[in-house]
Order: structure tokens, then C-alpha cells, then sequence
């Protein structure tokens, strides 16, 4: 059921299973190591909302009107409930509701 | 500014990962379905459902294997291959290294056990959790189980039903990651101090992505942001 098994193939992925674990890992691992600095930290404390901006920046570029309406209903209903995963859903609802009724007006 | 208290504990529990799973479920399910996508991509360019199977158990990156599979050929390409994921995963090593205040309290083997099911959903959810100061360090473990069993076994699926599956893009599935980053980054806000970091890291991001191909953008982002937050706070 597996169909032709290629030793090759599996090879190649776990040469991708390697690197991408020395990615998860390594990060962790060299900052483990050296205790940072006061400002190390500042930067450290800054990363993870940093990294947001820049998937979100260009994912919001990419999308269309539909999508940015659906991201400041997601913003509001985030800010209010504090519920991830009520604005999730509220905003996918929002973002088939605006791209279902788009069609006469986008 | 900072919530990372250096007298916070943090624990490594069973409840830990069953918290950690249950809230990264509806996360989970988008991710299967980019499972579907991965699967039925990876059918079509030839690879076999093992190969498959065991590229999403062992390597669990999916941006990374979207591209692997896309550069897919035979002879296989291996360094091309290898080599883009390692370049599309770097910004693993940030992710890793903001979790540091609180998985330096665990002990290597969870915290390197953990750190193997690290994927861009199960992060931020974990970085939410553990910065509201639950100190649930298996919390990274649990979401990434979630996300495993979803992606290995929609891999699976994809890969068996091949291009029968529709596209899922039609049901709004790819703006899942698009609201949970947004959401997240409302919980992240910190008031005016965050402003200039996020907007450095924006302006970053916009240019790099122009500029080169791939993720680096996301990349350049962080530490723009972090930089940014250093240089300020020398000053």
C-alpha cells in the first residue's frame, strides 16, 4: 500500500528532518549556553511580536479587501474578549460572509 | 515591560500537555488542512505515501516541505532540497531562542523533546500561554502534539485521495493562521513601547520580502524588532 519505497527518498527527508530539528533546537541551544545580557534579553522580549508583524505584514498585503475586513474584526473581537479562538472564528465567519456578498462590490 | 519574571516557576506536567493540546485544536484543524494541500502536492510530484508520511512525521515544518516537495525531481535534487529547508526553517532558531526564560528551567530532555514539535502555530500560542505566567512548560509539547497527529494524518489522507480533494482555500482555511497571528499579536501588545519595534519590524519585513525569495523576511523582521528594542533601551 506504500507503493515503490525509495531508500533515496527517504535519505533526502531525513537530511530535512536533521536540519530542520538543528533549527528548532539551535536557538534554544546557543542561548542555553551564554547567560544574556540585561539588553540580550530586551531583544530576546521583542522577538516574538516582531516575528508576528512580519508573517502578518505580508500576509495582509497579499490579501485583498475581504482579508482586511475579516483582520480588524479579529483585532476588535481579540482586543474585547481576549478569546483567540473566538476571534478566529468570528473572523473566518467574517471573511466568508464579505468574499460570499464580495462579488457585487470588490 | 517584561512578563518573563526570573522567579516564575515552571513546571512540566501532564496537565501541561493536555492544556497545551486541547487549546491548539481548533489551530490544528487549519494545519490539516494544509496536511490535505501537502499531501496531495506531494502525490503529484511523486513521492510515495511513505515518504510522504515520514517527511511530516520527522520533519514537521510546513512551509518547508511545501517547497521541498515543489523542487521534487528525479534524480532528487538533495541539495537544493536540504538546503532550502534549512534555509526556510532559520527562523526556527529565533523562535527556539525566545522560549529560553522559561525552558532554561526544565530539564534537556523536555526541553529538547519539546523543541522537536516547534511549529510557527504552536509557538505563539505557547509564547501567549507561558508569558500569562501558567508556567506550563509542556505546553509547547502538548500544542505540538495536536499539530502532529493533524498533519501526519491528513498527510496520509491527501496523499491516498490526491486530486480528488478540492482546494481548501475555498473555505476560508488559509486566513485561520492569518486571525490566530492577528489575535495573538493583540495579546502581545505592551502599549506605545511596542509601537516603533512592530513598525521597524514591518517595514523590515515588506522590504526583504520584496527583495528575496522565500522567508527571510520573517527573519529580518524579528530581529528588527529586537534590535530595535536593544538600541532603545541603550539610550
Amino acid at each position: 500500500m506504500f507503493g515503490e519505497v525509495s531508500l533515496t527518498a527517504l535519505a533526502v527527508v531525513s537530511g530535512m528532518s536533521i536540519v530542520t530539528y538543528v533549527t528548532k533546537a539551535g536557538g534554544f541551544w546557543a542561548l542555553d549556553r551564554v547567560e544574556p545580557s540585561e539588553s540580550v534579553r530586551d531583544g530576546l522580549d521583542a522577538l516574538p511580536g516582531g516575528i508576528l508583524v512580519a508573517i502578518l505584514v505580508v500576509r495582509l498585503l497579499e490579501g485583498g479587501l475581504s482579508e482586511w475586513m475579516a483582520g480588524i474584526v479579529v483585532v476588535v473581537v481579540a482586543h474585547r474578549t481576549e478569546s483567540v479562538l473566538l476571534a478566529m472564528v468570528v473572523g473566518v465567519g467574517t471573511l466568508l460572509i464579505v468574499r460570499g456578498s464580495g462579488a457585487s462590490f470588490v | 515591560m517584561s512578563a518573563e519574571t526570573e522567579s516564575e516557576q515552571v513546571g512540566f506536567s501532564r496537565n501541561g500537555v493536555r492544556a497545551g493540546f486541547v487549546t491548539c485544536v481548533p489551530v490544528a484543524l487549519g494545519v490539516g488542512a494544509y496536511g490535505l494541500v501537502f499531501g496531495v502536492l506531494a502525490r503529484e510530484a511523486g513521492l510515495s505515501l511513505l515518504t510522504a508520511v515520514v517527511m511530516s512525521a520527522t520533519v514537521l515544518a510546513g512551509a518547508a516541505q511545501l517547497i521541498a516537495v515543489g523542487l521534487w525531481d528525479w534524480p532528487i535534487p538533495v541539495v537544493a532540497v536540504v538546503g532550502t529547508t534549512l534555509v526556510v526553517n532559520l527562523r526556527y532558531l529565533l523562535m527556539g531562542a525566545s522560549l529560553r526564560p522559561w525552558f532554561t528551567r526544565l530539564s534537556s530532555r523536555q526541553a529538547y523533546m519539546s523543541l522537536f514539535f516547534m511549529a510557527d502555530e504552536n509557538w505563539a500560542l505557547t509564547i501567549q500561554d507561558l508569558r500569562d505566567g501558567n508556567g506550563r512548560g509542556a505546553f509547547l509539547l502538548g500544542s505540538g502534539l495536536a499539530i502532529w497527529v493533524f498533519w501526519v494524518v491528513c498527510t496520509a489522507i491527501g496523499s491516498v485521495a490526491g486530486s480528488r480533494i478540492g482546494n481548501p482555500e475555498t473555505y476560508g482555511l488559509s486566513f485561520i493562521l492569518t486571525a490566530i497571528f492577528l489575535a495573538l499579536l493583540v495579546s502581545f501588545w505592551e502599549g506605545r513601547d511596542s509601537l516603533i519595534p512592530w513598525v521597524v519590524a514591518a517595514v523590515v519585513a515588506v522590504s526583504v520580502d520584496v527583495v528575496l525569495p522565500g522567508r527571510w523576511y520573517i527573519l529580518a523582521g524579528g530581529l528588527a524588532a529586537s534590535l530595535t528594542e536593544v538600541t532603545r533601551n541603550v539610550r
